[in-house]
């Protein structure tokens, strides 16, 4: 079986964002970077399936500048055995994000595509399902729990809903978006660095592809919202009664 | 104003079979919205079986028509058959913006729905501004940390918007004709097989759709503890519960009651926070709310940076304490 996982190179969720003075974007100084938490999710889900039956290959993706170089590499270390760079520098969004997936599943042929169900910089949650549209197979979101039986062709997922949990079944190839619960990624020990060293690292230029993958969205202005300022602190219960009956009036 | 090419909005209501989801209003309302700043005009459709109980509920917003598209292979939304149907619908009737009300359910749709048209999609919009004879698009990103202003291209325009950000359409009468789809059940992709879908029981109002929210966090030590001070507080009030991640993630709390960026967004009147440090992840789900109220031990946790009222206590002594005192009052 083979594993397609993207990886996003995105700002460390622990990083404080901040936008930059003229609107134009976030200011990038001393932001440290990381693999989208959900898509760590997703390859650690395709390394214990792969510790489960064996015979799995893991290919790790992802699509930006050289940079993201570091979050293959990382994939790699945790344990992924090969990577694919789709160098590409500007506007992206996740329609042409979903393009460029589709063609390397055409030239990939994946039983399964494991991604993250958002990125949490852009918090869009849309590529997923776009690429499941563009090939036409089953997708299966948010998923919390996957079940591939040996030799079936299939995969059982379990979904988290907003109304609770609902459990379905795909046919191979599909694409699975992960959630929170799904698994608790391994850290990457020294020996998977040195061995990552040792793996395939190939480099593809966008253009080359050969799909159309410019931007339809296009981000004009950045502002930080209106903050929120801190108010007052009550030092009883019946204070705190007494200024949400008669203050803010809101019980 | 009107537009130079007013636009056709098409929402996407989100039913099951007990009637609409109340979320929907919030699109409805949206699209309503854009059709009058811009003398363009709106339809809904109504994908499932039944839909009776929706179709009814959608009465009076004004929509020019409400499509519906009834069989029973539709009665569980799957993404691929009901991605086909919308696509169909859209395509048939002209419709230059697609919309619903962002949930599980419109995300797991929408996008597959804009690929097939080959549409950018916008997902948690939360202002929609025409301009000239386009639009600029506000959504939140990177946590709540950041507005953008985003702009479309393209014919067609697909979008969720926040529920918390458009208020609820409120009915001004006239009936809109309900038009029936032809479902070709043939031509139906049928990929995703469904076995079950188990909803956790809540005797509470959706946190989504409540006026006052209770919430707790890791402070909570089990789920009999949550039931009996973050749902004790919650029914005096009648109000919903949520919770932060580290409860869904320690099955204290079932998944659906996860407010923050990759849970539900919530902004009620009154939002309760038991034991919440207030980590930006679970803030992006909730600081629209109109008053924020902390109950934290520790007087530096960030949560009361943005609270409007804090509470520096032990919620195992305080909450028993905020509950005996609501219930005699
Ligand atoms: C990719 C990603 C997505 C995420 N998505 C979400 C999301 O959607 N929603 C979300 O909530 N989080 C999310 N998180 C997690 C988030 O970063 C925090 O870890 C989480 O919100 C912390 O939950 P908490 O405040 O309950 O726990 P903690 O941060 O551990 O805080 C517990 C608080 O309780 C206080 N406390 C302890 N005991 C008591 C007591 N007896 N009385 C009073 N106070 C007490 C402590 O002082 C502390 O402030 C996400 C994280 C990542 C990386
Ligand atoms: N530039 C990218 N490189 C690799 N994977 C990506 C990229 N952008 C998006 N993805 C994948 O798509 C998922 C959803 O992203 P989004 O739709 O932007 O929220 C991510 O979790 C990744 O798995």
């Amino acid at each position: 079986m083979k594993i397609l996982v993207p990886l996003k190179r995105v700002p460390d969720p622990d990083t404080k964002i901040r936008v930059r003075a003229d609107g134009s974007a976030i200011e990038t100084d001393g932001v440290k970077y990381t693999v989208n938490p959900f898509d760590a999710i997703a390859l650690e889900e395709a390394l214990r399936l792969r510790e489960q039956s064996g015979t799995v290959e893991i290919l790790v993706i992802s699509i930006g500048t050289a940079v993201c170089q570091e979050q293959l590499r990382a994939g790699l270390a945790m344990g992924a055995d090969r990577a694919l760079l789709i160098r590409h520098d500007g506007e992206t969004d996740s329609l042409g994000i979903a393009k460029i997936l589709a063609e390397l599943v055409r030239r990939e042929r994946p039983d399964l595509i494991l991604m993250g169900k958002q990125a949490i910089d852009d918090d869009s949650n849309q590529t997923g399902q776009m690429l499941a549209g563009l090939l036409g197979v089953g997708q299966a979101t948010f998923i919390s729990r996957l079940t591939i039986a040996p030799g079936s062709g299939r995969a059982t997922c379990c979904r988290e809903t907003d109304s609770g949990l609902e459990t379905v079944t795909v046919s191979l190839p599909a694409v699975v978006t992960t959630d929170l619960r799904l698994n608790e990624p391994r850290y990457v020990t020294a020996l998977g660095i040195m061995k990552a060293k040792k793996k395939p690292l190939e480099e593809i230029d966008a253009a080359s592809l050969g799909v159309d993958i410019r931007s339809r969205t296009h981000v004009t202005r950045l502002t930080r919202p209106k903050g929120r300022s801190a108010g007052v602190r009550v030092r009883t219960v019946d204070e705190l009664l007494q200024k949400l009956r008669e203050e803010a009036r809101v019980i | 104003m009107t537009h130079m090419t007013p636009p056709k909005l098409l929402v996407i209501a989100e039913s099951e079979r007990d009637g609409l989801k109340l979320v929907t209003l919030a699109a409805v309302g949206c699209a309503r919205q854009v059709a009058e700043a811009t003398g363009g005009r709106f339809d809904i459709l109504v994908i499932g079986a039944p839909v009776q109980a929706a179709v009814d509920a959608l009465q009076g917003y004004g929509a020019a028509n409400i499509f519906v598209a009834e069989a029973k292979e539709l009665a569980v939304p799957t993404a691929d058959n009901y991605a086909h149907v919308i696509v169909d619908v859209a395509r048939m009737h002209g419709a230059t913006m697609l919309t619903a009300a962002a949930s599980t359910f419109s995300k797991d749709i929408l996008p597959r729905v804009a690929a097939l048209l080959d549409a950018g999609m916008l997902s948690d919009v939360t202002a929609v501004v025409p301009v000239g004879d386009e639009y600029t698009f506000d959504r939140v990103m990177y946590a709540g940390n950041v507005i953008a202003a985003v702009t479309l291209d393209g014919p067609v325009k697909v979008f969720t918007v926040r529920a918390s950000a458009f208020p609820a359409a409120e009915k001004s009468g006239g009936q809109s004709p309900v038009v029936p789809i032809a479902v070709d059940r043939a031509s139906l992709p049928n990929r995703i097989e469904t076995h079950d879908r188990v909803a956790t029981p809540s005797g509470r109002p959706d946190a989504t759709e409540a006026r006052v929210v209770v919430s707790g966090g890791r402070a909570i030590k089990n789920a009999a503890d949550f039931e009996r001070l973050v749902g004790g507080l919650a029914d005096v009030l009648g109000a919903a519960v949520g919770s932060s991640r580290a409860l869904v993630d320690a099955g204290i709390t079932p998944n659906t009651l996860q407010i923050g960026q990759t849970g539900k967004a919530v902004a009620p009147e009154l939002y309760i926070g038991l034991g919440i440090s207030g980590a930006i992840q679970h803030l992006a789900g909730m600081k629209d709310s109109k008053v924020i109220v902390a109950i934290n031990q520790d007087s530096e946790a960030p949560i009361f940076e943005i609270a409007d009222y804090g509470l520096v206590g032990d919620v195992y002594a305080v909450v028993p304490e905020l509950i005996g005192k609501l219930k005699l009052s």
